[in-house]
């Protein structure tokens, strides 16, 4: 095996420009000439703008104020969502407009208002201060179910209701069928709470304009540089993609946030042109609360019917997804597609019927957080699951592995649209059981009772659908764009590699992955590759890194480009060695023609196809540039089991984690040192789901917990080291057998630590975030009637 | 505008600014040391610290001003020139970055840490970490890297 190929811990390559202080983020890039903007945003949930005065605001220095009726006199569109939901009759969702800045009504709290501009940041912020609005103050719909309501505020005139759509997936009579013969039901209602993504690198944008040549630039921080070109160009500011590059450097986290195309990215770009200098804004971390798009937010009525063994007939679930004011790009499949699809989790229920309810307030929008629908129905099922074995006298491990779909059942077919490839559930369970010592957690839970604390031990088995996604099947379900991805290798004269990616790292160490690939492929050094990506001048169109797709679709297309490369380098070494192409075998990085002792390195091909002689014309081109466009067949199928073990102090309600352990089924792993960090990135984001995140509201629409004086952040003190492990069942439909691992620890992990809450306490119902404060409680309500 | 004139990284530097701007503002903008960053508007996350005359110090709690004529010591300083520091070096080993936004700022609190503490337990580095978010790496890996870091430095064995 090469010492940096497949399968090897390489230490990272990016890394040294970011401990060493020179990475090369949005805000970190300063033009010539800029200046700076500040949106002015609005203080109400829900209100019509009588008016709007900037004349002091000007008088005072402003280079210039702009509001939404300069961006609509410009002819500039509103955000496009990128989803099309249709109900359950057929016809369409309601897809409202989204301004990029108000005209007369603002919408939720952080609505952007004007757009001022100055010499500095500081003097943009004196000034927004001098900018007058007369609002006239209406009255805010903030919870989903509460929207849906006869009465309740109108959020767009043109949505009744507040209905964005009614949507259903799964047959219903089956479900019924299953329901009626059902020799227990488990009902349950649970509320997936609020998040705000939080980044540790707040959003940022510049906009600049080149009036030599009529390029616009943006500089922006997204997950997906091509994409924002595409919908900001064609769709919102009308600008030809040649005229247009969008560039995302280094971007400090994304975790989903940084998809969707958000206003400010518009507004920068088409006012840099405007007032003829580049304009550059940063968000600060309470303006990310109320403009960053938030994740979850779904109200879920679930029932399970079970048979006297505690086989599950039927599954049916209901579910309120909040939208938010406007749609965000993705928002309207995260509820749908990418939650109700999921609803089977590992399970080989045989009917199962789901209903989404989409709904608009008067709240920051709702899109994809780290994981986006997958977490929500984990936390659905597993919860349910346990409340099933709770309530039927089973033990939870055994009741799942009762309904775990064989592995010798794969492919397999769910009820609910999707067809898992691969997997080994069983295995995930039993291995994670071992880990934790399952057995001897009864000791365990004695000696915590000795100290006079609670103990208890949950499990999260969860599946999710990566590798977004086959665009055949996403067209099918109301995707407006196929979502393949791109890859071009590009070999140098002397060997050396340049992979441009579609994909986009802001975290995920795509610079060192990608590289192994190539030197497993071609066995130059890694040194000798260099990955690029997040800038649409350089790269071919891609469609950018979310929904855990970059190795199995990005990863994939780079494998196809390097097997346009080894195989146009074996027409060259045929050519250059004067044998059959067929002879040439290509291993260890050299050619070499079978059953002789002539061989030539990858590096000596590589000059000749620049600076070849007499290469026959018709048959073989110079150089060695290949690329590939892959679209995957089906989604790839991570899996897993996340158990959690806690400790509860029942006179103060705090949980302390004792132990964490997950086993996880990526596929095949490219980087295992990298994938262990994902999980256990993404198993604190689970935590901090379970434990102590939530944006709250208040009925008038105002965020309570708009800034980390309110919001709690997982900090380094709340958990122990995880236990992380993995069981590789290599994904069957593509090249590198890999599924992906981005999500996965949000998915498995809130699930897990509620369940072992509701185990320690014996309180069933507990939502999250499960503070000290709502155990504390729950404790004692139970306590309290207990005793009556 | 007041100027202001301290040491960083060894270095005499100056530059104007107005009196509210924040010791972070004037290391980014005005002296161009991009190292440093800003994660949040409240004090919280972490990613501004520096060490000023040898304390770590969230630089968005200081004006500039009140930072005239210290010495300052940012990410951009912690290596010997081309040679990294030890905890430079433990950070790369252990994975203790991702996307490295909060890194600059982890490295100086785990720096003041070990200097006060050679040889931290897990608990007291967990403790250490309250004032530095990280949403990338769940923490594991920053405190592998800080035990690791203590052990190249001679502290714990
Ligand atoms: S920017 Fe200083 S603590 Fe967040
Ligand atoms: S590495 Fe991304 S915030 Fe810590």
């Amino acid at each position: 095996m090469n010492e940096n190929g497949i399968g090897a811990r390489v230490r990272r390559k990016e890394d040294k420009r970011f401990i060493t202080g020179r990475g090369n983020y949005t805000d970190d890039i300063n033009r010539h000439g800029q200046t700076h903007a500040v949106f002015l945003r609005s203080p109400h949930a829900h209100a019509r703008i009588v008016s709007i005065d900037t004349k002091a605001a000007m008088a005072a220095g402003a280079v210039a104020v702009l509001t939404g009726k300069d961006v609509a006199d410009a002819g500039i569109n509103g955000l496009p969502c990128g989803w099309l939901i249709h109900n359950k009759d057929g016809s369409p969702m309601k897809e409202p407009g989204h301004p990029v800045i108000a005209l007369d009504r603002v919408r939720h709290v952080g609505d952007i208002v004007a757009m001022v501009i100055a010499e500095s940041k500081n003097q943009a912020k004196d000034l927004a201060e001098l900018v007058e609005v007369d609002y006239e103050v209406l009255p805010a719909a903030v919870n989903a179910v509460e929207a849906l309501k006869p009465g309740a505020p109108q959020v767009h005139d043109d949505v009744e209701g507040n209905l964005c759509y009614d949507w259903h997936l799964g047959e219903k009579d089956p479900v019924d069928a299953a329901f009626a013969q059902a020799a227990h039901v488990t009902k349950l209602d649970v509320y997936n709470n609020r998040l705000a993504p939080n980044a540790m690198e707040p959003r940022a944008a510049i906009g600049e304009y080149d009036r030599a040549t009529g390029e616009h630039t943006l500089y922006t921080t997204s997950q997906n540089p091509h994409v924002i070109r595409l919908l900001m160009g064609a769709f919102v500011l009308g600008l030809p993609e040649h005229k247009l590059r969008v560039v995302s450097p280094d971007v400090g986290g994304g975790f989903g946030s940084k998809i969707f195309h958000y206003a400010e990215e518009a507004a920068v770009t088409w006012a840099a042109k405007v007032v003829g200098r580049p304009i550059k804004w940063n968000s600060d971390r309470s303006e990310a609360f109320i403009s960053d798009a938030q994740g979850r937010d779904h109200h879920t009525h679930a029932e399970l019917a079970l048979d006297n063994d505690g086989k599950f007939l039927g599954f049916r679930v209901s579910t309120t997804a909040n939208m938010g004011a406007y749609l965000s790009t993705f928002s309207t499949s995260i509820p749908t597609y990418l939650y109700a699809t999921l609803l089977a989790g590992l399970y080989a229920t045989p009917a199962i019927y789901a209903e989404v309810k989409a709904a608009f307030t008067n709240t920051v929008p709702v899109d994809a957080y780290r994981g986006a629908g997958r977490p929500e129905a984990c936390f659905v099922v597993e919860s349910i699951v346990d409340k099933a074995a709770r309530e039927t006298g089973r033990d939870p491990a055994a009741l799942r592995k009762l309904n775990l779909i064989p592995a010798s059942a794969m492919p397999y077919q769910t009820p609910v649209a999707l067809q898992y490839d691969s997997g080994d559930f069983v295995k995930n369970i039993d291995d994670a059981l071992k880990v934790i010592d399952y057995d001897g957690f009864p000791a365990r839970c004695d000696a915590s009772k000795k100290k006079g604390m609670l103990r208890g031990i949950g499990l999260s088995s969860y599946i999710e659908a990566c590798g977004i996604a086959p665009s055949t099947v996403a067209g099918a379900l109301g995707a407006r764009a196929g979502l393949y991805e791109s890859a071009e290798v590009r070999v140098h004269p002397t060997g050396s590699v340049t992979v441009f990616t579609g994909s986009h790292s802001h975290g995920q160490g795509h610079e060192t992955t990608f590289a192994q690939i190539v030197c497993e492929r071609l066995g130059v050094p890694i040194e000798n590759v260099e990955v690029v990506h997040g800038d649409t001048g350089k790269i071919p169109f891609g469609m950018g890194t979310y929904g855990s797709r970059s190795l199995a679709v990005g990863g994939v297309a780079l494998h196809n480009s390097l097997e346009k490369v080894i195989a146009k380098g074996r027409k060259i070494a045929a050519h250059m060695m004067e044998a059959a192409e067929t002879d040439v075998e290509f291993k260890d990085g050299h050619y070499r023609v079978a059953g002789t002792d002539k061989e030539l390195a990858f590096g000596a091909i590589a000059l000749q196809a620049y600076v070849p002689h007499n290469f026959p014309h018709d048959e073989l081109e110079p150089g060695l540039d290949e690329t590939s466009f892959y679209d995957p067949k089906n989604f790839t199928y991570p899996n897993g089991c996340h158990i959690c073990e806690v400790e509860i102090d029942p006179d103060t309600g705090v949980t302390r984690i004792e132990r964490f352990v997950a086993v996880d089924d990526f596929g095949n792993i490219i980087n295992p040192m990298i994938v262990e960090g994902q999980v256990h990135g993404g198993i604190m984001q689970g935590i901090g789901q379970a434990l102590c995140e939530d944006c709250i509201y208040d009925e008038s629409g105002q965020l309570l917990t708009g800034s980390y004086m309110d919001y709690c952040m997982p900090k380094a003190d709340m958990v122990p080291f995880y236990e992380v492990g993995t069981n590789v069942v290599p994904c069957t439909h593509n090249a590198l057998g890999v599924k992906g691992a981005g999500e996965a620890g949000t998915i498995g992990a809130a699930a897990a630590v509620i369940n072992a809450i509701r185990h320690a306490t014996g309180v069933g119902d507990i939502q999250m975030p499960a503070t000290s404060q709502r155990v504390w409680q729950a404790i004692n309500a139970s306590a309290a009637q207990a005793a009556e | 505008m007041p100027t202001v004139s301290m040491t960083v990284n060894g270095r005499k530097m100056s530059g104007e600014c107005e009196e509210r701007t924040l010791l972070v503002s004037f290391l980014r903008e005005t002296l161009g040391l991009t190292g440093t960053h800003v994660g949040c508007d409240t004090s919280q996350c972490g990613a501004c610290c520096v060490h000023v005359n040898g304390d770590s110090v969230k630089s968005c709690t200081l004006l500039a001003v009140q930072a005239d004529g210290a010495e300052i010591t940012t990410i951009e300083g912690v290596a010997n020139g081309e040679e990294l520091h030890a905890i430079q070096e433990a950070f790369r080993d252990n994975h203790g970055l991702q996307c490295g936004f909060c890194t600059p700022g982890m490295i100086m609190s785990a720096l003041d840490l070990l200097k006060h503490n050679a040889n931290p337990s897990e608990t007291e580095i967990r403790h250490h970490l309250e004032g530095n978010l990280c949403r990338c790496t769940g923490y594991h890996n920053i405190v592998k890297s800080i035990q690791a870091a203590a052990v190249a430095m001679g502290g714990a064995s």
